[in-house]
């Protein structure tokens, strides 16, 4: 057992953990982070997709001792209003069916969008091709993804 | 298919806490063989002590809750049942919300399954009238505090409104008063076009929860003090625990306790050693250090050749029949034009994204489940039964389900989560692997079909088909083995038996010791392959348009629509020469699906499919969206069942044990799906499964047309064709 300090979703948590449990079980048995989702164990399906620095990574394949002081992203902090594009585009176009894997495959798309504002159906492809969806709901992540890709262009919603 | 007990119907009512300042009121059924359920209020229900399936509870603040009695595994029950009721109570569905109705078949009487794609068409009419029965009361109310006659009020938006006065009253200050009144017998329901709410594609309301990573599937279950488990299970179906070795594993870090535990898989039982730990990771660790030797005696060492050589020698047996016409040998003999031919698919996993996993906590004498649950009630008498608790002791709640399509309608992981609770006297959580989810079955059963034919005149004049295959109801304690299978017809369109004189449909069971249970669109999944190839290949002898061929046997109004809309939206008739285009129309849980899919040769030379279209004839419906987006996914699954994935054997286990092997379509794989769903005043049918069967077939369709290669065994890999 060793003693970490996490950098997640902007805050610091210390864990006591075996060097190497994967992330993914850090943040859903020690830390009760349960978003991220246990689909495969060997980086195959995507379901526990997180943000390492920015990047989409398979948390189940992470050792909590490789983690070091990069920071972390989970799907309980990729907004902290509900506001974000990839999530309101998934809303916008009904993709989820029994929704496990859906936080894993948001997580992929965010990481996309991030890198390449401007994806085509190819990009989108490539950058989604690690995430397993069973409920088959492939041709709507691919729109959503175009229309993730278009609200972030649209300037923000102004409040009155 | 049901399993063999019937349905305890001893009935005690706690409807207690819904009873007093809210007007609570839900159907049963007065007789278990009732067509019309009987609308009561929880005070009634409770004086008659009987039994509630679903009802509605409206609260001072106006505020409705539904008590769903259907799991949510992605297919809308979450959605589709308070559409209903909102349309006839007339609220808009965000005044509804949704609570699980727990598993307690003594509460809601009947049975909860959530499977056969029955939700809507199961209880459609009885959820509607429900709403319209409390709104009628609520109108009453209301016109009696005003003293004018009821005929003279409306409801709307969540409000009684005198039509000359413009009174209003909401729903919240009326359900007092209303709770005393007898329900009506009779109500009126909503004309279809004046629906605002059914029919209409509204957003689901368990989207953003899973959006936002906040919907609690059964894996994210926690309670105070739970423990967490994994089980090494004999990797041969069926072993038996020998003797094992925890030297290693009892001290390792987290480990709490390492039990043998036993686990009911129909007529038998599969041991295993239960390593239980203070993390899930933990376990999973300990588990590698365990050795366990396994008494596999008297179990079979198959290998997938090795089982369907014994399919192909089963179709040499006579077959016990399930529906017979006319005289097919003697029609066949003389027929002008003789097909035959034999098909071919494979064993399946169902590969949920979520693992097998459950929660129990079994005290004294109560029992508590959470978990990814299809059949509650068959869960709560199986554990009533096996830990000897009164049944109204045992508590069964559903989470969402990560997935079930079948396999979470089986009873063996909460049985064995329960043992281990008890055992260890604490709540633990079961958590299977992808590996323990791949290989430990219940499997789809693999078939083969011989489907022989004899045309005349360019018509079919005798039709036969025998399948083997295992049968699922033959594992059930006690089953009958001389009994047929009765889903052999399952798939095929009913107006065949109309058009065709002489017909001869039976099966042989397959003996194996492979457990096999439901999976998607069950016996259809398969079945719609041999019957849909079949029927192009006869159109194709019969020098028949294989959608004029159909049109001439399939007589009948829905059938025929069915067709002239894929004609229309494929542009059939001016199909050309370098693309291929199949069809395939199958019906199954009284709802009908046409599919056809057109494919293409790539500049490599490999396969292509272009375009995938679907028509839903499901009668009447609820949410337009998500029957469009079940299809969707019985598409995308069918694809992988017929050109990707298979569950193989060897030595008696399962080979694909990780999705590295067991390889699943990935978005690249699928391209866009159109659908379109038929408008009509039919009964409504299912909507989860019935587009899965067509599309093997339809798929399989196009590749002959295109390539003139004739695909009879499943899967195929598309880069090879």
């Amino acid at each position: 057992m060793a003693s970490y300090k996490l950098s997640i979703n902007g805050g610091s948590y210390a864990v006591e953990a075996d060097p190497k449990m994967p992330l993914l079980w850090v943040l859903r048995d020690l830390l009760n982070l349960t978003g991220t989702k246990y689909g495969c164990g060997m980086a195959q399906c995507g379901a526990c997709t997180v943000h390492l620095n920015g990047n989409a990574i398979r948390s189940c394949s992470m050792p909590v001792s490789a983690v070091g002081n990069q920071k972390i992203t989970t799907i309980e902090g990729l907004s902290t209003d509900n506001s974000n594009a990839v999530q309101q585009a998934w809303i916008a176009e009904q993709v989820p069916q029994c929704g496990y894997c859906q936080t894993g495959q948001i997580m992929s798309a965010a990481a996309l969008l991030k890198r390449n504002p401007n994806p085509t159906d190819r990009d989108i492809d490539l950058a989604m091709l690690g995430n397993i969806c069973r409920c088959g709901t492939y041709p709507r992540i691919r729109k959503a993804i175009h229309k993730a890709a278009a609200m972030m262009k649209q300037p923000p919603a102004k409040s009155f | 298919m049901q399993p063999s007990n019937s349905i305890n119907r001893r009935a005690f009512l706690k409807l207690s806490s819904f009873t007093g300042a809210a007007l609570t009121i839900g159907f049963y059924f007065p007789a278990l063989a009732a067509e019309d359920a009987s609308i009561v209020t929880a005070a009634t229900a409770n004086n008659l002590g009987i039994a509630l399936n679903a009802f509605i509870t409206i609260d001072k603040t106006g505020k409705v809750s539904l008590v769903n009695h259907r799991a949510e595994m992605g297919q809308g029950a979450f959605q589709a049942v308070p559409q209903m009721i909102a349309e006839e109570l007339e609220v808009s569905l965000d005044q509804v919300s949704i609570v699980f109705g727990p598993g307690h078949q003594s509460k809601y009487g009947g049975s909860q399954i959530t499977g056969g794609s029955s939700t809507v068409r199961g209880a459609y009419k009885h959820l509607l009238r429900t709403g319209a029965t409390a709104r009628e009361m609520l109108i009453e109310a209301a016109a009696k505090k005003w003293g004018v006659p009821k005929e003279e009020c409306y409801a709307k938006n969540g409000e009684v409104i005198h039509r000359t006065s413009n009174k209003k009253l909401g729903y919240g200050e009326l359900v007092e008063e209303a709770a005393k009144l007898t329900p009506p017998k009779q109500v009126t329901l909503k004309a279809r076009k004046d629906y605002t709410i059914i029919g209409k594609p509204l957003p689901r309301q368990d989207t953003p929860a899973k959006v936002y990573g906040k919907a609690e599937f059964g894996l994210d279950k926690k309670l105070p003090g739970m423990l967490y488990a994994v089980v090494e299970r004999s990797p041969h179906f069926l072993g038996k625990v020998k003797s094992y070795d925890d030297s290693a594993v009892k001290n390792m870090p987290g480990v709490k306790h390492v039990i043998k535990v036993q686990m009911p898989v129909f007529n038998t039982v599969r041991e295993g050693i239960a390593i239980i730990a203070d993390n899930t990771w933990a376990a999973m660790q300990a588990r590698k250090a365990l050795k366990v030797e396994w008494d596999i005696t008297g179990f079979e060492h198959l290998d997938t050749a090795a089982l369907f050589n014994r399919m192909k020698e089963d179709l040499k047996k006579p077959g016990l029949s399930q529906r017979t016409g006319g005289n097919f040998e003697a029609t066949f003999a003389k027929a002008s034009k003789k097909v035959e031919a034999i098909y071919e698919t494979p064993y399946e996993a169902h590969a949920c994204m979520e693992p097998l996993n459950c929660v129990a906590d079994v005290k004294d004498n109560t029992c508590e489940i959470w978990g990814p649950i299809q059949g509650p009630d068959w869960i709560q008498r199986d554990l009533a039964d096996r830990l000897k608790m009164p049944i109204d002791n045992i508590t069964v709640h559903m989470t969402f389900l990560g997935g079930g399509f079948g396999r979470k309608a089986f009873t063996d992981y909460t049985t064995e989560a329960a043992l281990i609770s008890k055992e260890i006297k604490a709540p633990v959580q079961v958590v299977w692997t992808r590996e323990d989810d791949l290989t430990q079955g219940p499997f789809r059963p693999g078939a083969m079909y011989e489907c022989k034919a004899g045309l005349n005149n360019g018509r079919i004049a005798a039709f036969q088909t025998k399948m083997a295959a295992q049968n699922m109801g033959h594992q059930n304690p006690g089953a009958d083995k001389s009994s047929f299978n009765d889903s052999t017809t399952e798939g095929l369109p009913e107006p065949y038996f109309n058009s065709i004189d002489h017909y001869s449909f039976s099966d042989v069971p397959t003996e194996s010791t492979i457990p096999v249970m439901w999976w998607r669109s069950v016996y259809s999944s398969t079945n719609a392959f041999a019957y849909e190839s079949f029927i192009d290949e006869l159109a194709l002898a019969a020098e028949k348009d294989p959608i004029d061929f159909r049109r001439v046997h399939l007589r009948d109004e829905r059938h025929l629509a069915i067709l002239d809309k894929l004609e229309e939206i494929t542009g059939w008739k001016t199909k050309g020469k370098n693309s291929g285009w199949g069809l395939a129309l199958t019906e199954c849980f009284k709802s009908i699906v046409g599919e056809a899919v057109k494919v293409s040769k790539q500049a490599d030379g490999k396969l292509k499919i272009d375009r995938i279209v679907a028509v839903m004839d499901c009668g009447w419906y609820v949410n337009p969206d998500i029957i469009k987006a079940q299809v969707e996914g019985s598409i995308v699954m069918a694809l992988g069942a017929a050109t990707i994935h298979a569950t193989n054997f060897a030595d008696g286990k399962a080979v694909e044990t990780n999705f590295h092997q067991y390889r699943m379509p990935r978005i690249n794989d699928v391209p866009d799906i159109e659908i379109y769903i038929m408008e009509n005043e039919e009964k409504p049918g299912g909507v989860g499964e019935p587009g899965l069967p067509p599309f093997a077939p339809a798929l399989c369709n196009a590749i002959y047309d295109l390539t003139g290669k004739r695909i009879r065994k499943l899967p195929f890999n598309m880069n090879e064709v």
